[in-house]
């Protein structure tokens, strides 16, 4: 105190002022430093080695990045145009990682082709690989994680659950997955995929990122439990079988249509055409 | 009398019922034999599995909306609430022995007999069978067909289901379309606002009472004219417009169309055992706040929904009253302004022709040009409206964009079936050309003839007989003349402007197609004709063998004997 009495003496009182504020940032720094250091020192070794694998592997994301997405959506996930100003691929900061697990996961990306609609193919990347590529994406933002196991654990659904996730399918995605989840048509070239056979974790992912045309279902919208009997309503759905004989796809009234005139009245005709043949064979007379 | 040679049990039926004679008479009556003459026999046997799986379906389902929790043995849908119509279709299927079989039955049947008609109509339209004396039987078949489709219709609406509900959503929106009536409309049908509590069990009465009654009056209607016209039959040797050839009711046709009976039965039965149709359980009880991809009518609705589909939304407002032209025209003009034309079809064709004469030899398509082009135009329209109904699934299948469907439908359906007209017109042309060309100068033999002086010729064979009564049995078809246009007096005709319409009609009704040849050109082209050896045969007495009777001479007694009446 009394050195700073001191500094503001007329005529040191330039000097001492600047040395003053240099001497409280390096007060601030060694403070930071001295707790970073003993923070480092009592932290616990296994947390040291966590944080370095994590920043490995987004490390190892960025290079996988780099190598197989960034052509579209640019070297720091930003976005990318094709060169003609067309969007090639979107931004991918804020997206997170159970975004970069659906797309990835489900074989949509990287993408074969730019047009209405990616489709789902055999993914491309391992799963260890699509771990750090989500790893990598979630560094730039946060964005949804990739959901615990546990949220779409339906092995103990309850059956009231069940018919719980039915009405809420048919409430919310029936409109354009189509009432037995076949998926359904949408405009210019889109659609609503099939929804059979795909991994539970996908489809919550995809409830909770809305993938190309999809809207979000967030966790205030459709909450966790809401998703899981979705889920498990589809799985029902999936491993119902058919008491009826064959389903003809599930798709409604076209394919029983096609299927009464195809077969039904083409087996019929092809009866009539028969025994009216029989006739003329009997009558032997007929010309030729 | 008869009575005498007839065994007891059925002497002791006569003597009460006097069905001796009757039987005689019926018994014997001959019909002819083809194919196609059973397409409509299809839709009889289908209405008869019907009305039997729609009496065991009528023991179980409850036609009430009143709203019960469901406690069935369907899991997926246990406890949820929902209406007694659809919670007891759902116990057919699950819950009654054979009720899901039954179900299936009923409804594959309800498919196909819609589907039969149509066919059956199709054959009556392109070989001429609803020309005098049938006009009034092809309005009875045609009534039968609009019948079996509102009932169809109705009976997919009886389950409540959520498929079924957004049919009656998308009806009701159609019937609300209509102007100035629409709201009350809707209300009378309905009972109310939409869905309300009532619209199960008035479409229940709807479907298996009335709509079934009167079909089986049309049906015995239908049956009795065939009778009465005595059935119509393909030209062939012996066969004229004042015989019919073929066989005996009994026994041939019991045991044909017995036979064909159970095997139609036999398809259907398969049908709903093997391919399951109408999951009422995956679609979930109705609520209008759902809606469900794949919705679609049943078949034969398909048109209606695929004219709405296409239709761009157009909408004017006039003194506040609000048209909606996107419902109004492709719901409430062009479908009953379609039905209408078809249902009229024979009145308008032989108002074009003038042709009065009574006609029991069919033709066949190609010798009627115009009007097998005018029925690929009718079919390719309705085709064309019926993929335009389910565009979306042809996106999702073929990978191509609904909206690219949608536009390419849009135009389709005008240029689609004057194309389809067009070429179907040439096409039968082309043939008429072909038979004349096999009746005047025979089959091409492929044996090539060189005569002493280095000409090379094709040796022609004679058709037989048989086929040259086939091609020529058929009536030289003149269009019509307008006539004077003032008589000798120097009035002027009467609405005259209407006749000359009609001219110009009747000439582009009869335009290009072909006359059969004149009995003197068939003489001609085997007197002078390339088959030398052959024509010996035939002779040149000027009587043709085969063509007996059927040839007229020239255009004027054609034309005398086509308005004779």
């Amino acid at each position: 105190m009394s050195e700073k009495r001191l500094s503001l003496s007329p005529a040191r009182f330039l000097s001492a002022r600047r040395r003053h504020r240099s001497a409280g940032l390096v007060v601030l720094l060694f403070g930071l430093l001295a707790v970073g250091t003993a923070y480092s020192a009592f932290a616990p070794d296994n947390a040291v080695a966590d944080n370095s694998a994590q920043s490995q592997q987004i490390e190892e994301g960025k290079k996988l990045f780099a190598v197989g997405c960034a052509s579209c959506h640019g070297l720091n996930a930003e976005g990318g145009s094709n060169g003609e100003g067309d969007l090639a691929g979107p931004s991918l900061i804020g997206v997170g990682a159970a975004a970069v697990d659906f797309q990835v996961g489900t074989g949509r990306m990287p993408a074969m082709q730019p047009g209405a609609q990616i489709p789902r193919k055999a993914p491309t990347y391992t799963p260890e690989e699509i771990e750090a590529l989500a790893a990598y994406v979630a560094s730039l933002a946060p964005g949804p994680a990739v959901p615990a196991s546990e949220s779409y654990d339906i092995s103990k659904a309850t059956d009231e659950q069940v018919t719980r996730g039915g009405e809420l399918f048919r409430t919310n995605c029936t409109a354009c997955h189509n009432f037995a989840g076949k998926g359904g048509a949408l405009p210019n070239g889109r659609y609503a995929p099939s929804l059979m056979g795909v991994d539970p974790k996908h489809i919550y992912e995809a409830m909770l990122t809305g993938p190309q045309q999809m809207p979000v279902f967030s966790d205030q919208v459709l909450q966790p439990d809401d998703k899981r009997d979705i889920i498990a309503y589809l799985n029902a759905l999936q491993e119902q079988k058919d008491p009826g004989g064959f389903g003809l796809g599930r798709l409604g009234p076209v394919s029983e249509g096609l299927w009464g005139w195809l077969v039904g009245i083409g087996l019929l005709v092809g009866v009539a055409v028969w025994i009216g043949a029989k006739g003329v064979k009997a009558k032997g007379a007929k010309a030729e | 009398m008869a009575t005498k040679e007839l065994p007891p049990p059925v002497a002791w039926v006569d003597d009460r019922l006097g069905i001796a004679k009757l039987g005689k008479k019926n018994l014997r009556k001959v019909f002819p034999d083809h194919w196609s003459f059973m397409l409509g026999e299809i839709a009889l046997y289908s209405f008869i599995i019907l009305l039997l799986t729609g009496v065991f379906l009528t023991f179980w389902f409850k036609p009430s909306m009143a709203e019960i929790e469901y406690q069935g043995s369907y899991s997926l849908l246990k406890g949820l609430h929902m209406s007694e119509a659809y919670a007891s279709t759902l116990d057919i299927s699950f819950d009654v022995r054979g009720g899901l079989l039954m179900r299936q039955i009923h409804h594959w049947a309800a498919i196909l007999f819609v589907a039969s008609m149509m066919v059956h109509l199709l054959r009556i339209f392109f070989t001429g069978a609803f020309r005098k004396p049938r006009e009034l039987n092809w309005v009875i078949g045609f009534g039968m067909l609009f019948l079996g489709i509102i009932e169809g219709f109705l009976g997919y609406g009886l389950p409540d289901d959520l498929l079924s509900g957004t049919g009656l959503r998308i009806t009701q929106g159609m019937i609300q379309a209509s102007p100035v009536i629409g709201t009350w409309l809707s209300f009378f049908i309905f009972g109310g606002e939409f869905p309300g509590d009532d619209m199960v069990s008035r479409f229940f009465t709807v479907h298996v009472l009335l709509i079934p009654g009167l079909i089986l009056a049309l049906v015995t209607a239908h049956l009795i004219l065939v009778v009465y016209h005595k059935h119509t039959q393909y030209p062939g040797p012996g066969r004229t417009e004042k015989n019919v050839v073929g066989y005996p009711l009994m026994p041939v046709y019991m045991a044909k169309a017995g036979g064909f009976f159970f095997v139609v039965f036999g398809i259907t039965a398969l049908m709903g055992a093997l391919l399951q149709i109408n999951p009422v359980w995956l679609y979930g009880p109705y609520n209008p706040a759902e809606v469900t991809a794949g919705s679609q009518p049943d078949w034969y609705m398909g048109w209606l929904e695929g004219s709405v589909r296409l239709m761009p939304g157009f909408e004017s407002e006039f003194w506040g009253v609000t048209l909606s032209w996107n419902l109004l025209i492709p719901a409430l003009i062009v479908p009953p302004a379609f039905v209408t034309l078809v249902a009229l079809y024979p009145f308008i064709e032989q108002w074009i022709t003038g042709d009065k004469r009574e006609h029991h030899l069919l033709d066949r398509p190609r010798n009627m040009p115009t009007r097998t082009g005018i029925g690929a135009a009718f079919i390719t329209f309705y085709g064309l409206l019926w993929i335009g109904g389910g565009n979306d699934l042809i996106a999702t299948h073929f990978g191509v964009s609904l909206n690219s469907v949608t536009w390419f439908l849009r135009f389709a359906v005008f240029f689609g079936p004057v194309l389809a007209f067009w070429v179907t017109r040439r096409i039968a042309i082309s043939l008429q050309r072909a038979d004349n060309d096999r009746l005047l100068h025979g089959l091409e033999t492929g044996v090539i003839m060189r005569s002493p002086d280095g000409e090379y010729t094709e040796r022609h064979a004679p058709i037989s007989p048989y086929e040259a009564y086939e091609l020529t049995a058929r009536d030289r078809i003149l269009p019509l003349e307008v006539g004077p246009e003032t008589d000798e007096n120097g009035v002027r005709a009467p609405r005259r402007g209407l006749t000359k319409f009609r001219a110009a009609l009747s000439r582009f009704y009869f335009a290009d197609s072909v006359q059969k040849p004149t009995a003197a050109e068939i003489e001609q082209a085997h007197a002078h004709g390339h088959g030398h050896d052959d024509h010996e045969e035939l002779g040149h007495s000027g009587e043709v063998p085969g063509v007996t009777g059927t040839v007229e001479t020239d255009d004027e007694t054609a034309r005398e004997q086509i308005s004779k009446h």
